[in-house]
């Protein structure tokens, strides 16, 4: 298996607030790795650390063998996916234009291409093909985080960065969307780091599981291993809920 | 009524006065609008050249107007382009802030996923922050434009032309009628315009779902 992407004793502070400590991780091709940890625990600038919204204090971020302060972050970012809570839709953009907003950004596209495009990914995500021409205030929060993933997975990227993508929706429409996520992994072969709060969300996706708490990792496994084994009270109180 | 008749009586001595306010009027938005627009992104970048613009324009609004158009005459002289100068340097004030304040009060969720899907500079404020920004620059536009309009009528003040020389004539030989004419066009002139960006204004926020 190869390394998609090393992170190496990494710091990082907002101000006076440290949010991460000597952090380290390395992301097999295909792996499947979800963070979980409370509020404030650093998962997030963990996460934007990789797609260098925000850059280490200390430490080195590699993607795909390259250091990321050697590279250019606009080109490398193009090739990672990115979904967020809420989904965050470009309010201005209808849902097709929302969709191949990343391959429209190093060339033009014809109008045909959009609509393959724009039909394909929908499919992907299991949206109607008659939602193209909306604008995402027409949307319910399902459609819109589904739109997102699309948004996303658009450029065909073969890294996906989640910010808990399913936070916003509702527990069904949650489900729905695990599955396919689940499924369209296995068929794009997409390594996936995908961040949550919900311990049963964590097991059902995840290859891996890394549970970090005040910046930190302190554990990290298959959902086997962490039940057979957490590491102090506090994992153990994280994975009964 | 009597305006009506000396409407209609000196048509032509209105409309070429109504055409020249219209043209001054509308090189100076064009000045203002451009400038004010570039101004309003550049200042949006750096925080600290943004107090001090701001400042700047702002200290230039309180002058009156009519002092600032006798503050230019020294420097360039009396007639339209001091006028175009004048009204352009006011009519900054509405368009600067508004593009400020639209272009800073972007949702900062939104634009770092657009950094994050990689959008480089220039591709973020074009296409993410200055569409996201319009409903707020178009209200300023639309405020710069009734007020250049407005302000237009004092131009004559200083040997331009435009309806204030209906109104300044007026006074001088103490037709009131005339006076009203003039105020009533530059009114509906403004009331016009005003009635069109407002028309544009409520198109694009019914597009970006702002009820």
């Amino acid at each position: 298996m190869s390394k998609v992407i090393e992170i190496r004793n990494v710091t990082a502070a907002y101000g006076e607030n440290e949010v991460l400590r000597q952090v380290s991780m390395t992301v097999n091709q295909g792996e499947f790795i979800v963070i979980i940890g409370p509020s404030g625990c650093g998962k997030t600038t963990l996460l934007k650390m990789i797609n260098g919204l925000v850059a280490p204090a200390e430490g080195e971020v590699l993607v795909h063998g390259e250091l990321l302060t050697e590279c250019n972050p606009v080109a490398m970012r193009r090739r990672i996916g990115y979904a967020v809570q809420g989904a965050r839709l470009f309010p201005h953009l209808t849902v097709e234009d929302n969709i191949c907003y990343v391959p429209g950004l190093t060339r033009k596209l014809a109008k045909e291409e959009k609509h393959i495009l724009t039909g394909k990914m929908l499919n992907m995500v299991q949206l109607p093909v008659e939602l193209a021409g909306r604008f995402p205030r027409q949307l319910s929060g399902g459609q819109k985080q589904r739109v997102g993933i699309a948004r996303a997975m658009a450029a065909e990227p073969d890294i996906l960065l989640m910010d808990e993508p399913f936070g916003a929706v509702d527990e069904i429409t949650r489900k729905g969307l695990q599955e396919e996520l689940l499924s369209l992994q296995k068929r794009m072969g997409i390594t996936i780091i995908f961040i949550t709060h919900d311990i049963g969300e964590a097991f059902k996706l995840g290859s891996r599981i890394l549970i970090m708490k005040d910046g930190g990792i302190l554990q990290e496994g298959t959902k086997e291993e962490l039940l057979k084994n957490p590491k102090d009270a506090f994992v153990r109180q994280l994975l009964l809920r | 009524m009597q305006i009506l008749q000396i409407l209609w009586d000196r048509r032509d001595f209105f409309l070429t006065c109504l055409a020249e306010h219209i043209r001054i009027s509308l090189t100076a938005i064009i000045c203002a609008g451009i400038s004010g627009i570039l101004a309003g992104i550049l200042i949006s970048r750096h925080k600290k050249l943004a107090g001090v613009v701001l400042g700047i324009i702002n200290v230039i609004y309180t002058i009156p107007s009519i002092s600032l158009l006798g503050f230019l005459i020294p420097f360039t002289g009396i007639g339209n382009k001091t006028a175009v100068i004048a009204l352009t340097v006011y009519g900054l004030l509405p368009i600067v802030r508004n593009t400020y304040t639209g272009l800073t009060n972007v949702d900062a969720g939104i634009l770092e996923v657009a950094e994050g899907l990689g959008a480089d500079r220039k591709q973020q404020l074009l296409g993410i922050r200055l569409p996201l920004a319009l409903p707020v620059i178009i209200s300023g536009f639309r405020n710069m434009v009734v007020m250049i309009i407005a302000m237009g009528g004092i131009a004559s003040f200083i040997g331009a032309g435009g309806l204030g020389v209906a109104i300044y004539r007026g006074i001088t030989t103490y037709n009131m009628t005339l006076t009203a004419a003039g105020s009533v066009l530059i009114a509906l002139l403004a009331l016009f315009c005003d009635r069109l960006l407002s028309a544009a204004e409520k198109r694009v926020n019914r597009r970006y779902g702002i009820e």
